[in-house]
Parts: C-alpha cells; sequence; structure tokens
C-alpha cells in the first residue's frame, strides 16, 4: 500500500508539473502572438526575414500552412525537409519568384528590413536586387564571363567600364573564381564545368551587392569537390550577406548552417539552431528525419 | 520472313531508297537546266551546208532530232533525222531558224572565216565580210584585210554608244526630269490659287532647260553621226549583201578559227556580259542586269519589313498574351495563313495597298502628278510588302519555336538578378533565339524568291526604264516599277516574239535565279551557325 501510495503521489506530482508547464506555455504563446500562432516563434538575433502566419494556395491545394520564422543577419539558415514540403516554395517568397506562377496566392506578411514586400506598391525590382538568388541548375546566360557578372550592374544602369571593370574583379573574388578565369573573361560562360558555372552564378548574384542571398539546392547537381568549394565560400560569404540555403544533404546542413528549419508537407515543424535541430531536437518527427529513418 | 520485317532492315532500305530518289530529281532538274544553261554562252562552230538543190545554209547548229512519224521500225521505212540551225540574218531572211532534213545534205564544211557578229538590232548575222567603208571610201576589202579593223574598231564604237546613253539618259534625262518637277510645280501652284509671279517663275526655269535641251541634242547628232561614220558590207552565205554601221556591232568573232583558250576566253566574257548588261531586242539578246538587281532589292526590302513584324507579332504571342483559346485561335490563324495562294495576296495587295493606301498617299503627297498615279500604282514597295505577308506566318512559326526554346531557368536568372520582364526579352531571350529567328528568315527569303505570281500584278514588268535607286534625290525610288528573275523566265519562255531564240535565255536566267537563292541562304546559314556557336557551346 505504501509503494502504491508514493507511487501514486509521484504520478499525482509528475502530472501537476505537467499542468503547469503546458499553462506557461499557453501564456507565453499568447503573450507573444495575439494572432493565435499554433507554436512560438524561435527568436533570433537581429532579424532580416520576417514571416507572420504566411498561408500560400496553388489554386486550391495548399502548400504552405502558418508560417512564422525569423531569418538572423549574417548567418547561413538552412531549410531542411524531404522532397515536397514546400521549402523551395517558401524560399521563393522571399524574392517574389512565386509571382511568375499563375495559379499562386500568398496570404500572410513577409517584412525584409520592416517592408512588407507582399504590398502591391513596392518596386519588385529593387526587391530582387536586394535579395538575391542561386539557383539549383545553375544557369549562366549565353554571354561571355565578364558580361554574365556585369549583367546585374547594367540593368542598374551602369555602364562605365572603370566601374565594371572594378565589380567584376570583386564579385568574381568574393565567389572565389577569380584566379581560375582571370585571363579569360570574354570567354563563353558556358565553357566552364560544373562548379565553376555555379560560382559564376553566386559571383552574379553577389555583383549587385544584396543583402539577402537566397540558394535553392546550389550544390545538388555538382561532385564533391565542387561542393566542398561552395560550401566553404557560403562559410565566407555569410559574413556580408545572410544565406537562407535549401538542402537536401543533412550533412551540408550541419557544415554550414548557423539556424535550420525543419519542414514537413508544408508546415514549419522545428525551427533552432544547428547543434540543437541534429543534436537534441525537440520534436520526434525531427530526430526520426534527422536520423534518416524516414525522408 | 517475319524476322525479316522485325529486324527493321527493310525500313532502312526504303528511307535510304527514298532519299535517293528525291536526290536524284533535284540532281537531274539541277544538271538539265546547267547543260542547257551553261552552254549558251560556249561559242560553238559555224557550219556551212550544200543542199543537194546546190542552195547554200550556214549557221550554229543548235539541235538535231529524229523526223516523227517516221518510226524506222519496219523494214521498208528508215529513221528519218532533222538538223536545226540557227542561221541568224533575220533582217535578210526574216526569220532565226531553220530545220533541214539530214537527206537533203549534199555536203557541209566549217569556213574558216565565217563571222558571228551581234548587233544591236535585227539579231545576230552570219557571214562573210566583203569591205569595210568610211564616209562611202573603201578602207579595206575581203575577209583578211578586214578583219583587223573590224577587231579594233568595235571598241571605239562601244565606248561612243556609251557616251550616247550616257548623254541620254543622264543628261538629257536629267533635264527631263528637272522640267517635270518644274510643271508639277506649276500645277501644285494652280492647285493652290495660281499664283502668276509664281508660275511665270517656273516658265521661265522651264525654257532654260529647254535651251540646255537643244545644245544637248547638238552634242547626240555630232555622236550620231561619228557612230553611223563607216559602214561595214556584209555577205551572206547565198551571196546576199547587207550594209549596216559599224557601230552596230556589239560583238563579232570566228568560231572556225578561234583557239580553245580563245573559247574559253570569249565564254567567260559572255557570261560577264549577261549578268552586268542590260537587255536587248524584247529581253531576247543581252543581259538580265535590271532584274538582278529588281530581285535582290526586292528581298533586301522584304526581309527588312518581314523580320521585325514577324518577330514582334511571335514575342508577343509566345511571352506577353495570356495563353487561352484566344491566343490558340490565332497561332492557328497565322498557320493557316502560310497556305494561302499567292495570287489571293497579290490581289489583296493591289486592292489594299495600292488602290487603298497608294491612292491616299497620292492624294496627300503627289496632287500634282495626279492623274498619273505615283504610289498608286504598282512599285517595289508594294511588291515587296506583298511577298512580306506571305511570308511573315513562316517567320512567326519559326520565332516561336525559338522562344520557347530558351529555357525557364534563364529567364528566372534574369529576373531574380532584378531585371525587368521587357529586359529579360531584349537582353537574355532574343539573342538566344536569334538562330531559331534567322532559320525562319532564310525560309521566308527561299519562298519570296521564287514566287511571280503576286509580283506580276503588284509592280514587275517586262522592261523597266530606269533602276529603282540612282543617283538623284531622294536616291531610292521605292514606287517604280521593277524587273524580276523569276518573271523574266516567264517572258523570255512564254511571251517572247522569237521564242527559239529566247529558248536557251530560259534556260540561263533559270540557272542565276538558283544560284541567287543559293547565296542569300548560304549567308545566312553562315550568320546562322556562327550564332550558334556562340549561343550553344557548352562543356557539361
Amino acid at each position: 500500500m505504501e509503494v502504491g501510495n508514493k507511487v501514486g503521489t509521484q504520478n499525482v506530482k509528475q502530472i501537476r508539473e505537467m499542468e503547469m508547464e503546458k499553462k506557461i506555455e499557453s501564456d507565453i504563446t499568447e503573450s507573444i502572438d495575439n494572432k493565435k500562432a499554433p507554436y512560438a516563434k524561435f527568436e533570433v538575433p537581429d532579424p532580416v526575414v520576417e514571416v507572420n502566419d504566411l498561408n500560400l494556395y496553388y489554386g486550391s491545394k495548399q502548400a504552405l500552412k502558418n508560417i512564422y520564422m525569423d531569418i538572423p543577419k549574417n548567418k547561413a539558415t538552412a531549410f531542411i525537409g524531404p522532397s515536397g514540403c514546400g521549402k523551395s516554395t517558401l524560399l521563393r517568397c522571399f524574392n517574389r519568384l512565386n509571382d511568375l506562377v499563375d495559379s499562386c496566392k500568398v496570404e500572410g506578411e513577409i517584412l525584409i528590413d520592416g517592408e512588407d514586400i507582399q504590398d502591391p506598391a513596392i518596386d519588385i525590382t529593387e526587391l530582387r536586387k536586394n535579395v538575391g538568388m542561386v539557383f539549383q541548375k545553375s544557369n549562366p546566360f549565353p554571354k561571355s564571363i565578364y558580361e554574365n557578372v556585369a549583367y546585374g550592374a547594367r540593368i542598374a544602369g551602369e555602364n562605365k567600364k572603370s566601374v565594371l571593370d572594378g565589380l567584376v574583379e570583386k564579385s568574381l573574388k568574393g565567389a572565389a573564381l577569380w584566379d581560375e578565369v582571370c585571363d579569360r573573361l570574354d570567354e563563353s560562360a558556358l565553357g566552364m564545368s560544373g562548379g565553376q558555372m555555379q560560382r559564376l552564378c553566386i559571383a552574379r548574384a553577389i555583383a549587385v551587392e544584396p543583402e539577402v542571398l537566397l540558394m535553392d539546392e546550389p550544390c545538388s547537381a555538382l561532385d564533391p569537390i565542387a561542393t566542398g568549394k561552395i560550401e566553404d565560400l557560403i562559410t565566407q560569404l555569410k559574413e556580408t550577406y545572410t544565406i537562407v540555403i535549401v538542402t537536401h544533404n543533412m550533412q551540408q546542413a550541419s557544415r554550414v548552417s548557423d539556424y535550420t528549419a525543419f519542414m514537413y508537407l508544408g508546415e514549419l515543424i522545428e525551427y533552432d539552431n544547428t547543434e540543437t535541430i541534429f543534436l537534441n531536437p525537440a520534436k520526434k518527427q525531427t530526430e526520426d528525419y534527422v536520423s534518416g529513418k524516414f525522408g | 520472313m517475319n524476322k525479316f520485317w522485325k529486324s527493321g532492315d527493310p525500313f532502312v532500305w526504303l528511307t535510304g531508297v527514298a532519299l535517293m530518289f528525291s536526290l536524284l530529281m533535284i540532281a537531274g532538274l539541277l544538271w538539265l537546266i546547267m547543260a542547257k544553261g551553261l552552254g549558251f554562252f560556249w561559242p560553238t562552230g559555224v557550219t556551212e551546208f550544200e543542199l543537194n538543190n546546190g542552195t547554200k545554209v550556214m549557221g550554229e547548229i543548235t539541235a538535231h532530232e529524229q523526223i516523227k512519224g517516221i518510226s524506222g521500225k519496219s523494214d521498208t521505212e528508215e529513221a528519218k533525222y532533222r538538223t536545226q540551225l540557227k542561221i541568224g540574218n533575220r533582217d535578210i531572211y526574216g526569220l532565226d531558224f531553220r530545220w533541214i532534213d539530214d537527206d537533203d545534205i549534199e555536203s557541209d564544211s566549217m569556213p574558216k572565216y565565217a563571222v558571228v557578229m551581234e548587233r544591236r538590232e535585227w539579231g545576230n548575222f552570219y557571214g562573210f565580210i566583203k569591205e569595210i567603208t568610211d564616209n562611202g571610201v573603201a578602207v579595206c576589202q575581203g575577209n583578211e584585210e578586214c578583219w583587223p579593223v573590224l577587231d579594233e574598231n568595235i571598241p571605239i564604237y562601244a565606248g561612243i554608244a556609251k557616251e550616247i546613253r550616257k548623254i541620254e539618259k543622264g543628261d538629257i534625262g536629267g533635264i527631263n526630269r528637272q522640267i517635270e518637277n518644274y510643271r508639277l510645280k506649276i500645277r501644285g501652284v494652280e492647285l493652290e490659287g495660281g499664283d502668276q509671279s509664281k508660275i511665270k517663275d517656273y516658265e521661265e526655269k522651264i525654257s532654260l532647260e529647254e535651251a540646255k535641251y537643244k545644245e544637248k541634242e547638238k552634242e547626240l547628232e555630232v555622236l550620231y553621226n561619228e557612230f553611223n561614220k563607216e559602214k561595214i558590207v556584209m555577205l551572206s552565205v547565198d551571196g546576199r549583201e547587207k550594209e549596216m554601221a559599224l557601230g552596230n556591232v556589239v560583238l563579232a568573232f570566228r568560231p572556225n578559227s578561234m583557239s580553245w583558250i580563245q573559247k574559253a576566253g570569249l565564254y567567260f566574257h559572255r557570261m560577264w556580259v549577261f549578268v552586268s548588261d542590260d537587255p536587248r531586242e524584247a529581253n531576247t539578246e543581252g543581259g538580265v542586269f535590271p532584274a538582278i538587281f529588281g530581285t535582290i532589292m526586292m528581298v533586301l526590302i522584304m526581309s527588312i519589313v518581314v523580320l521585325p513584324f514577324g518577330v514582334l507579332a511571335a514575342l508577343y504571342l509566345r511571352e506577353y498574351a495570356k495563353q487561352g483559346t484566344m491566343v490558340r485561335i490565332v497561332r492557328i490563324c497565322v498557320n493557316n495563313l502560310a497556305g494561302v495562294p499567292s495570287i489571293v495576296f497579290g490581289v489583296f495587295a493591289v486592292g489594299f495597298f495600292i488602290y487603298g493606301i497608294g491612292a491616299s498617299i497620292d492624294s496627300f503627297f503627289f496632287a500634282e502628278s495626279l492623274p498619273n498615279p505615283t504610289f498608286g500604282t504598282g512599285g517595289i514597295l508594294w511588291a515587296s510588302l506583298t511577298l512580306a505577308l506571305l511570308t511573315v506566318p513562316v517567320v512567326i512559326v519559326a520565332t516561336e519555336e525559338g522562344l520557347a526554346a530558351v529555357s525557364k531557368e534563364i529567364r528566372h536568372g534574369s529576373l531574380a538578378l532584378g531585371a525587368t520582364k521587357f529586359e529579360t526579352t531584349w537582353k537574355i531571350v532574343i539573342p538566344s533565339a536569334m538562330p531559331a529567328i534567322l532559320t525562319g528568315l532564310i525560309l521566308a527569303i527561299a519562298r519570296a524568291t521564287g514566287e511571280v505570281a503576286p509580283l506580276m500584278i503588284t509592280g514587275v514588268v517586262k522592261l523597266a526604264p530606269q533602276l529603282p535607286v540612282d543617283g538623284y534625290f531622294p536616291y531610292v525610288h521605292l514606287e517604280r516599277k521593277f524587273m524580276h528573275l523569276g518573271f523574266h523566265i516567264y517572258d523570255v519562255g512564254f511571251q517572247s516574239p522569237n521564242v527559239e531564240a529566247a529558248k536557251p535565255m530560259v534556260f540561263t536566267t533559270a540557272l542565276l535565279l538558283i544560284l541567287i537563292v543559293i547565296v542569300l541562304n548560304l549567308t545566312a546559314i553562315i550568320i546562322r551557325n556562327r550564332l550558334k556557336k556562340k549561343y550553344t557551346t557548352s562543356a557539361v
């Protein structure tokens, strides 16, 4: 009877503790968001991009559900998750490339530097100059290497050769490509290896001096050596730019990023420091995914 | 047996045979045109025939065939043959060509001194030189003496003829143009109200010009006298004499005593004359230069018009229009436009361009020359526009294909750098689609160069007095009628007063037209290949 009592009291204590925790949690949640968010938004230092209650629909199909997240400045944030979970879709929201899809409808708020980018009054070309993108399959223009990197500046109206020369050199050095191509800037950009072309795309993106650099699986089409070079590059670049990288490769996410967001079926399951996500995830789904049990 | 069919071998053979057949047809056509066309310029020997009845005929052998109706198959009948001779001397004999039955021929020879003479009037002359006179006094007699004199003088007289033509076309032409100008100005003043002082002014200017005209006439008289000073008397093979001005001779040669090298030299000379000279004798002789010029100029104007319109239309259809039923209907209509018979385009052009727009232009800008139409009649501009309309579907379809082939990634890449859709289209998409656009242009040029029917009613003529481009402002005269190689073939072959003489010209002109199309296409293909290399090299 004594044992039963002890167990009983222990159980009751545990139950009471759990109840108190839940109450504290719900208090916190309510105080943070009067929009009645389903979860607490993870706090990051110095956020550049703030996403509040983002819902995205392709026609009638909902692709993103109630996303709340902040992207920290001058850090690398990784989006991981199985195929079709919405990582690329979320990424493309940040530079409004989803506008090109006719059936896409976006509800919610995305603030970059405090401005709502969904506002129809903003200049979309300025937004895209501020938020650069590197794509999965490298897409250099059928022009010379020099012209590829200078393209963004020319669009902005800069045509003076001296200015462009300096910009091209700076960007190619920033993308760790200068030494390899400095003597053949006038050759076609299509005549390079895959890794070089991807670094050229990075150089082209940073030539417009964006604040945020979005990278959509930049290494998935590259061999391990080239991948390694680009990962080193990301570590360098995050000192100047805010990087958001979507990746399938969890080892890459753990190597390169400071913060990681795990998404599944359009929902943000967990968003935390990279160490926490990989070593000590809060949700079981996250743990299953990072240890390879599914996806 | 089943195995044989399944293995696919019969289809490989079938496709090979079909390709062979097509190539043979093309090669056969080209060979026929080349053989008959290129042979035209070669100086064939002149044969003199003595017939059974004692008469003599002399000329170039142009054909040899079996007489139809006498088959030669049975024992009693022998196959009979006859020879066609170009005997020339139309002013003496009345006809150029003559058939002789082989049975009637007694003997033949190739006289060394037989002269072939190309003349400015009456066509070729075959005969012997009797004498050359200067103001009635004989300068030389007989074949041997006179030949060097003839040879020397032909270039001199060619120079005089050029002078005469220069004064007639250039100076007198200019004077006439000025007088016409002043007359039009007078008409303009009359239309405005009739300021008498201005009209008097112009009338004075006209009389000044007429005085200049009289001077030039005098100059011409002198030249003409010189032109007719020396005369040459020729003997035809049957003894008849013919006297003509020495200046009437364009070219003379003695094929029976020419070496192979001399003949080759003459061959290339005649070829050069064919492409650079103006036509004579109702297009049966001389060159086809105005037709070449007209064809190429028309193709150029057509290209300048069709390229922007076609590309812009394709751009709108593919990039900017909302893809739906409306766009699909437009695309179907464009594709069907390519199947409309070309004469329908010609008739439409006559109604819309010539009688509609042309008449309006005339009433606004050229009212003084009415009722003579300036733009309200066929001309090189309307002809080029008709052909542009004809070929615009081809360019649209080819451009659309090229635009569709530009990958989405490239477009997104440009947009992600902050470019607008217009900048992306202009700087990235169109340059990438350039090879396809040029393909469309090549197809358009190939189709347009061969069309004749719509041109016949929109501005092509048998003989154009001037080229559409000359040295007088505004230098390019788009309202002038022009000559066209395709029409020239039709005219020379079927509308000529002297069909036999014109027959070889048909083949030569056809060959020339094919060559021009090949050159135009090759140029465009080379440009396209260079662009392809520039835009699609990839190591990956």
